[in-house]
Order: structure tokens, then C-alpha cells, then sequence
């Protein structure tokens, strides 16, 4: 059995970051005092005339971000979720998205999985505050692999993007070989006919070992991942939704407002079958290593199967 | 400054300030009061000082404007119809559904260098785009409009140390101090005062000036451009509803339009400005 090998998409971001910059000269990356942590010290280091530091001050900073866009410069600006989508939610809405500018926010540290800092720190709003947002592209990657493509993709598209990255390693599933990134298009990871595991970002490893235990219960599950919550596939939910009557979401983020509910938004308009959700339930973390919060919080393959097993009752 | 280019500012501010009682009056809403006290220094600015061509509003090497007290974007709709980048009749119909001209500015109005209006975040993307000036060694220079009850926002200050840190010396906020927000004068309401000792704390290069006055305008913003390795502030004492008698001084007249009696009287004064300014 061969190891398997983890990283967390932080690391991928501030390493994809350093490596376009070569050849996207218009890039620039901006910071509020947690350049070691969002990885973009990596960029820091090789471009560190490109590179500039706000202090702690988010909502000036995705302010600047918005006026260099508006000179034709990409910034990238990166901060912990908390703080790029709930303390400068609204400078992102009237500064960044309305003017539609050209502005990719690097959110790391999103979700229960900050752990040990705890609640004040756990971000799992950030999907349901950013989805409000007219125009706003939001990327939510499953690994290593597929947050190379995802920050590549963000660079090429023209408009505001926001990216969600997480603090722990997670296991790379996607092949880096050839594995393709298309914005905005669901990727079925595993086909099945019972029930539809939607999941995203680091869920959808835990989608997937769920469907594998699932799969020796005599229940066939179809895993989806949608690293883009928006603008969402529609088609592909709704495909899932028709041929398998039933879906279970999977995220780390609020039940509110997030995946789930898009998911729920989608089929209630063109195949409304039942959305069971897995995620946060209406509550704050605390503090505690990530990958047992993952555990208490119900974000795990044992979950995931539970709720589909479920799922697939509802059908009959 | 020469006489002859101060009447025809002169004449031009008093146009703007027609457009601005046009506007507010056809909306039925708006802001007269703090677009009055701006009218004067955005004419200035548009007349006489910013590299700008109304042919070609997104020149790239053109200097810009972000009015952070986005709430007087009638006094920069008039300035901007005045210069002829979109025509005087679009005023009439400021705020009407389907418009062009919104409530405050709009990024795709021709003209208008960024949205702004929620206070407090147009200075600092004029911030970062007197960065991507530097960065990309351009000579064009980033002025931004503040008012002086804007600045209690915490965002101001996050953008004063900012654009210290980074020596941003091709920018220029001007504070348009005129005493007055919604709910009365600013030093009763939560005081930004000392604005001067607060912007020189800040690491700004900081000047005064009367904002109703050209030769000194000129004065202020010739001093600016000789400042280099810092910001620089204009603190511009200004007077609210400056031009319309009934208006001046008036923090009733901060948010609300004129009606009918009141269009007449406004427009009658401004008027006779006008004739005396060209006879």
C-alpha cells in the first residue's frame, strides 16, 4: 500500500502563486499580516517588489486590491477567511464586486479545520457570505492538484474570484497528470446509481471514502465534486437529482447558506428530491486538534454514510 | 492666477452648481449641501488641473478621481457633463430608474474612475491605484475627495497608514471640512478633530486651504504636487450649500432636495452669479 500524500492547499496556493508570476507580470499579491500562514510568503520571498504587506487592516486592504484592479493589475489579496469574508464582507460587495473588478481573494484557513485557535477563528460562513455577492466566482479545491488548477483558472478568468484554502494537510486524490480544471463544472469522482454525495473541498476525500463503505452495504453512491459553488452546475446537479433521486452535500461550512443550500436551491427548480446536509449545524466551534473537530462535527466518511444510508430511505 | 482663467472657473463652478440643484430637484432626493462645498475644487480639478480627455475616459496615463464621499456625486456629474463626457440633459434624470447616473458613482458612468459612496473605501482604492502608478512608473497622479464626517470611519485611517508606509506621493486626499454631517456638526456628532494633527501623525504631508477661493485652490494643489516620499492631505475649509443662500451652513440641507419654490429660488441665484460672473 502506498502512502498516501497529503498537503494543505494553503501550501498550494502560495506556491502556485510564486510560480505564474514569471509569466503574469500583472500580478500582485497583497497581505494583512499573515503572510507565513496564507503561504503567500513563498511569493514574498521570490517577488518581493510584487508583494505588499497591509498591516492588519483587511478592509483597507481589499480596497487597494480594488483600485490596482482598476489599473490593470491582478491582485491577489490573502487573508484568513474570517477576515476576507466576514471582517471586509462589504468592502468586497461595494469596493471589489459591484465594479466586478478584477480581484482574486486568497482565503485560507477556512472552516472548523483551523482547530486549536477555535471559534473566533473558524470560518464557516464565508461560502453564504460570498455566494450573495453578484458576479463572484467562488472556488472551493479538494487537493493539492486541484488548487494548482484552480488558482491557474482564477488567474485566466477575468472578474472577482474567491478562493477558499484550508490549514490542514489533506490527501492529494486527483491525478496530477491529468487531472483538468474547467471553472464552473462539477466533476463526477465516482458514478453510482442509489444516491449523489455532492461534496467539496477536503469532503470530497471523505465522499469518497464513504462511498467505498457504502458500496460493501449494497449501496451504490455517486460521488460529485464541486470545486466551483458559483456559478454552480446546474445541469449536473440536476442530472444527479433525476437519476438517482436523492442527494446528500457534503462541506465544511455552515448547513446555512452554503454548498447544501445551493444544492437545495438548484433541485427545488428542476428536480426537487430530497438534499440531506452534512456540515456545520448552526453553532460555533472551538478549539481542538482539526482532524478529531472534523470527527465531533460530523465532517467524516462515517457521517456521510450514515446520512446517505438515510437518504436512500427517503425514497421509498 | 490669472483673472481671466479664474472668472471662467468661476463661471464653470457656478454652472456645476446649477447642475447639482438640476439634478437633486429632478431625483427628488440627493445631496445639495456637500456637493455645494465640492464644487469648487472638483471644477479646479477637472478645469485646470487633471490630465483628462473626455474622448477618451479610460486613457490609460490619465490621472484620477475617486470621490470617497461618493453621496455629492451630483457636483462630479455636473463637472463631468460640463466637461463633456456625457451630455447636461443625463442630470435630469439622476436617480431615475434605468438612468445612467446612479445615487453615488458608478465605475461604467464615463468619467468615473471607481464606484465609491459606502464611506470610508474610496480612499483606499485610490490608494491602490496610485500604487499601480508607482509600480508600473507612471506619472499619472490619484486625487480622492473625503468628507470630513467620512473620515470617522476606521477604514480612513487603515488607508492613512497605508499610503504612508508606502511613500505614495502621487496621491491626494482632500478632506472637504465643512463642519456639518447628518446629525449635526462633526465635532458634536463623534469629532474627527484635530483632522490636521491627525493626518501629520499619520505620515501625511498636510495643507489648508479655502475651498471657496481659486487662487488658493491653485496655491494648495502646486504645493501638493511639489511633495515628494509622502501622501499629501488638503484639509479645504468649505462651506455646506455654499452658493444657494437658504442652503449654507444648513445640515437640514445634507440629504434632502429642493421643491419647486426652493429650485426657483436656488436657480435664481445662481443665475444672477452667473450674470454678474459674465457682465
Amino acid at each position: 500500500m502506498s502512502d498516501v500524500i497529503k498537503k494543505a492547499t494553503r501550501e498550494s496556493y502560495g506556491e502556485t502563486i510564486r510560480e505564474l508570476a514569471e509569466e503574469y507580470k500583472d500580478l500582485v499579491v497583497l497581505d494583512a499580516d499573515l503572510a507565513a500562514a496564507t503561504k503567500t510568503g513563498i511569493f514574498k520571498k521570490a517577488y518581493p517588489d510584487r508583494f505588499f504587506d497591509c498591516g492588519i487592516a483587511e478592509a483597507n486592504m481589499m480596497g487597494v486590491a480594488a483600485g490596482l484592479a482598476a489599473c490593470g493589475k491582478i491582485p491577489f489579496a490573502s487573508t484568513f477567511a474570517m477576515f476576507a469574508a466576514g471582517r471586509a464582507y462589504e468592502i468586497v460587495r461595494n469596493s471589489i464586486g459591484y465594479p466586478h473588478l478584477n480581484v482574486k481573494i486568497g482565503a485560507t484557513h477556512a472552516g472548523i479545520s483551523v482547530g486549536e485557535d477555535g471559534a473566533t477563528h473558524q470560518c464557516n460562513e464565508d461560502i453564504a457570505l460570498m455566494r450573495t455577492i453578484p458576479g463572484m466566482t467562488i472556488i472551493n479545491p479538494c487537493d493539492d492538484v486541484e488548487a494548482r488548477a484552480a488558482v491557474k483558472a482564477a488567474l485566466d478568468y477575468v472578474g472577482p474570484v474567491y478562493m477558499r484554502f484550508g490549514r490542514l494537510a489533506v490527501p492529494v486524490i486527483n491525478d496530477r497528470e491529468t487531472y483538468k480544471f474547467q471553472l464552473g463544472k462539477g466533476v463526477v469522482m465516482k458514478d453510482g446509481s442509489d444516491v449523489t454525495i455532492v461534496a467539496t473541498g477536503l469532503m470530497v476525500n471523505e465522499a469518497l471514502e464513504a462511498a467505498k463503505a457504502l458500496e460493501a452495504e449494497g449501496i451504490s453512491a455517486r460521488v460529485v465534486n464541486i470545486h466551483t459553488i458559483k456559478p454552480l452546475d446546474k445541469e449536473l446537479i440536476c442530472r444527479c437529482a433525476k437519476e438517482t433521486g436523492v442527494i446528500v452535500t457534503a462541506e465544511e461550512h455552515s448547513v446555512i447558506g452554503g454548498l447544501g443550500s445551493a444544492v437545495a436551491e438548484a433541485v427545488t427548480e428542476c428536480c426537487p428530491v430530497p438534499v440531506i446536509k452534512v456540515g456545520v449545524n448552526d453553532e460555533y466551534g472551538y478549539s481542538g486538534p482539526a482532524v478529531e473537530l472534523l470527527k465531533r462535527f460530523g465532517l467524516s466518511a462515517e457521517n456521510i454514510a450514515e446520512k446517505a444510508k438515510e437518504a436512500v430511505k427517503l425514497k421509498y | 492666477m490669472d483673472v481671466t482663467i479664474k472668472k471662467n472657473l468661476q463661471k464653470t463652478a457656478c454652472k456645476v452648481r446649477m447642475g447639482v440643484i438640476e439634478g437633486t430637484f429632478n431625483a427628488k432626493s440627493g445631496h445639495p449641501g456637500g456637493s455645494l462645498s465640492i464644487a469648487d475644487t472638483l471644477t479646479y480639478l477637472y478645469f485646470a488641473k487633471m490630465n483628462i480627455d473626455p474622448e477618451n475616459p479610460e486613457m490609460e496615463d490619465r490621472d484620477r478621481l475617486v470621490l470617497s464621499k461618493g453621496h455629492t456625486a451630483p457636483a462630479l456629474y455636473a463637472v463631468l457633463a460640463q466637461k463633456g463626457f456625457f451630455s447636461e440633459d443625463e442630470l435630469k434624470t439622476l436617480r431615475h430608474p434605468g438612468a445612467m447616473l446612479q445615487g453615488h458613482p458608478c465605475i461604467h458612468t464615463p468619467g468615473i474612475d471607481m464606484s465609491s459612496g459606502s464611506l470610508g473605501q474610496g480612499i483606499s482604492a485610490a490608494c491602490g491605484m496610485a500604487l499601480a502608478g508607482k509600480l508600473d512608473s507612471k506619472a499619472y497622479k490619484v486625487y480622492t475627495i473625503l468628507g470630513d464626517g467620512e473620515i470617522e470611519e476606521g477604514q480612513v485611517w487603515e488607508a492613512a497608514m497605508f499610503a504612508a508606509h508606502y511613500g505614495l506621493d502621487n496621491l491626494v486626499a482632500v478632506v472637504d471640512n465643512n463642519g456639518l454631517q447628518i446629525d449635526g456638526p462633526v465635532t458634536e456628532v463623534c469629532s474627527p478633530e484635530p483632522i490636521t494633527d491627525k493626518f501629520e501623525a499619520f505620515g501625511w504631508h498636510v495643507i489648508t486651504m479655502d475651498a471657496h477661493d481659486f487662487d488658493d485652490i491653485e496655491r494648495a494643489f502646486d504645493e501638493a504636487e511639489k511633495i515628494s516620499g509622502k501622501p499629501v492631505a488638503i484639509i479645504q475649509k468649505s462651506i455646506k450649500g455654499k452658493g444657494v443662500s437658504f442652503m449654507e451652513n444648513q445640515v437640514s440641507w445634507h440629504g434632502k432636495a429642493p421643491v419647486q419654490e426652493e429650485y426657483d429660488q436656488a436657480m435664481a441665484e445662481l443665475n444672477k452669479q452667473l450674470q454678474e460672473l459674465e457682465g
